[in-house]
């Protein structure tokens, strides 16, 4: 039952925030609402309306935290002047439900002023509604820790007073990518950025698909919101076919497309020409089209390379990174050969992100060994190991480097 | 809420100044600070040739010595505290700032209450 509050937390306590200006305030009386909820309702049946229900819960929760605890009536003068700022705020929504406000804490938990490793962190804690705990077990990294840095980022929203507003439109182009970025983060962190052996961890890629749809909801004009929701299910929709049963990684030009999951890559297909539609395009559109390319192909071989390399170049002129030039490169390798794609990925040698970066050294190994130069490959993939983090990565780079002894 | 700008300059002119800006420029935004109402105070600070450090030691006795001079790449140029709603809005000033262009920066914080 607790897993249906997951989505009415993030609810709860975005109007709780705005309401308080205080987020630790609002986070202890949302839990303490939600748990008089799990006591209630069973025995007495779910309310008319469970949002308001659990906001009037809170909002008594929250006087009396006020009364009993010291460190909150220090702060009660402060707070009080925010709830009346807040009192033009609707408590409830025109549909009975709570008032949506959780676009600010998105704009908030993304904050620049907050280190960055702590936006994601905090957007999967307040916006969806994971335990602490969870959260660390999703970073692998010990609770502790994890609660260190949660209570440091709450600290100083509080301290530093990081408001809970929604951005001007003329700040957003400012101010959208950092959310994004939060969002894409928590994603790839879902896929990559594991260390040691391979561990039951939350699905952060589904979170982080979750909490794009949310945004998409929230801000359905925005194109890069859009983008973005198409390139996670995109690339979620191939989870199946990236390892094999013995946990290996397997690389797009061996993986079964049977395994695809049609239904999502169908939703992202079309999410894709809304995402590129009325103006220039940006940088998560022009990703999920070079997605939706790989998705649609039958195989690696009748795959659209000219148009993949295509949509890299204006990739390269919207975001250029190293790592979308090395993209551009392998791609170009399957449209003209490899020995085209290993001159444009020597041509970047000198980038030191790129030399600690092993899908660098792996994807030189590869077109190396396609040209039969075994020595140069064997060479390349020793250097992509000692760069490599994961159990898995590593297993795979080493079976690559044995077939080529043998 | 109060916060304090600390302007660093990055690159000193021979006249002590940051060398991205001029003089117009810190009068006009000296000006936009006030004709705002979020000015509490504000200095800018002599050339740092003139500073001198003091410490006292453990048997009470003070060290008085020169400077200390560009020991590090950014120094203290000066600063504003200002009163406004909250970070965003101290941000935007900080942004606005001439201290904050080219070599320089502004670093923002918040003061301490220990009123309430």
């Amino acid at each position: 039952m607790a897993a249906v509050f997951r989505e009415e937390h993030g609810r709860l306590l975005a109007a709780l925030t705005r309401r308080f200006g205080d987020l630790d305030l609002a986070e202890e009386s949302a839990s303490d609402a939600i748990e008089a909820a799990l006591a209630h309702w069973p025995a007495h049946g779910v309310p008319l309306n469970p949002g308001a229900w659990l906001m009037t819960t809170a909002r008594r929760k929250a006087v009396d935290r006020l009364r009993r605890d010291r460190t909150y009536t220090a702060r009660l003068a402060e707070l009080r002047v925010e709830a009346e700022r807040a009192e033009q705020a609707p408590v409830v929504a025109e549909d009975g439900g709570l008032p949506d406000e959780r676009l600010r804490l998105f704009f908030t938990c993304a904050h620049p002023a907050l280190a960055e490793e702590d936006r994601g962190a905090l957007t999967l804690r307040c916006l969806a509604g994971l335990t602490t705990p969870e959260v660390a077990r999703a970073y692998l990294v010990p609770v502790e820790t994890m609660a260190k840095r949660i209570t440091r980022a709450k600290a100083k929203i509080r301290d530093a007073r990081i408001p809970f507003r929604v951005p001007e439109p003329e700040e957003l182009p400012e101010r959208l990518p950092g959310v994004l970025q939060v969002l894409y983060s928590i994603f790839t962190e879902g896929y990559a950025a594991s260390t040691g052996p391979h561990l039951q961890r939350l699905d952060l890629a589904e979170e982080a698909i979750r909490l794009a749809t949310i945004l998409r909801r929230l801000l359905p004009g925005e194109r890069e919101v859009t983008g973005l929701l198409a390139l996670m299910l995109l690339i979620h929709a191939r989870r199946a076919a990236r390892t094999d049963p013995d946990g290996l990684p397997v690389l797009l030009d061996a993986q079964d497309r049977g395994a695809w999951d049609r239904t999502m890559i169908e939703e992202g297909l079309a999410l894709v020409p809304s995402a590129l539609r009325g103006g220039p395009p940006g940088r998560y559109g022009v990703q999920a089209a070079i997605a939706a390319l790989h998705d649609e192909a039958a195989d690696i071989t009748t795959t659209d390379w000219p148009q993949i390399v295509a949509l890299y170049d204006v990739l390269l002129t919207i975001a250029p990174s190293p790592i979308i030039a090395m993209n551009r490169a392998a791609a170009i390798a399957l449209r003209d050969g490899p020995a085209a794609g290993l001159a444009l990925l020597d041509a970047l040698a000198d980038d030191p992100r790129l030399q600690r970066h092993h899908p660098y050294h792996a994807a030189r190994a590869d077109l190396l060994t396609r040209l039969s130069r075994h020595p140069e490959a064997a060479t390349a993939y020793r250097q992509a190991l000692t760069h490599a983090t994961t159990t898995p990565d590593r297993a795979l780079l080493q079976a690559r480097l044995d077939a080529l002894d043998s | 809420m109060k916060y304090m700008l600390l302007i660093n300059a990055g690159a000193v002119g021979a006249d002590g100044g940051a060398a991205e800006c001029t003089v117009e420029d810190w009068m006009t935004y000296d000006q936009q600070v006030k004709d705002a109402g979020i000015f509490v105070s504000g200095e800018s600070l002599a050339d740092l040739v003139t500073a001198t450090s003091v410490h006292v030691g453990a048997d009470g006795g003070r060290v008085v010595t020169d400077g200390p001079f560009a020991e590090t790449r950014e120094v203290l140029g000066g600063f504003y505290v200002i009163d406004v709603p909250d970070l965003d809005v101290a941000l935007d000033w900080a942004a606005r700032c001439p201290g904050a262009r080219g070599s320089g920066s502004v670093v923002v914080r918040p003061i301490a209450d220990f009123g309430a």
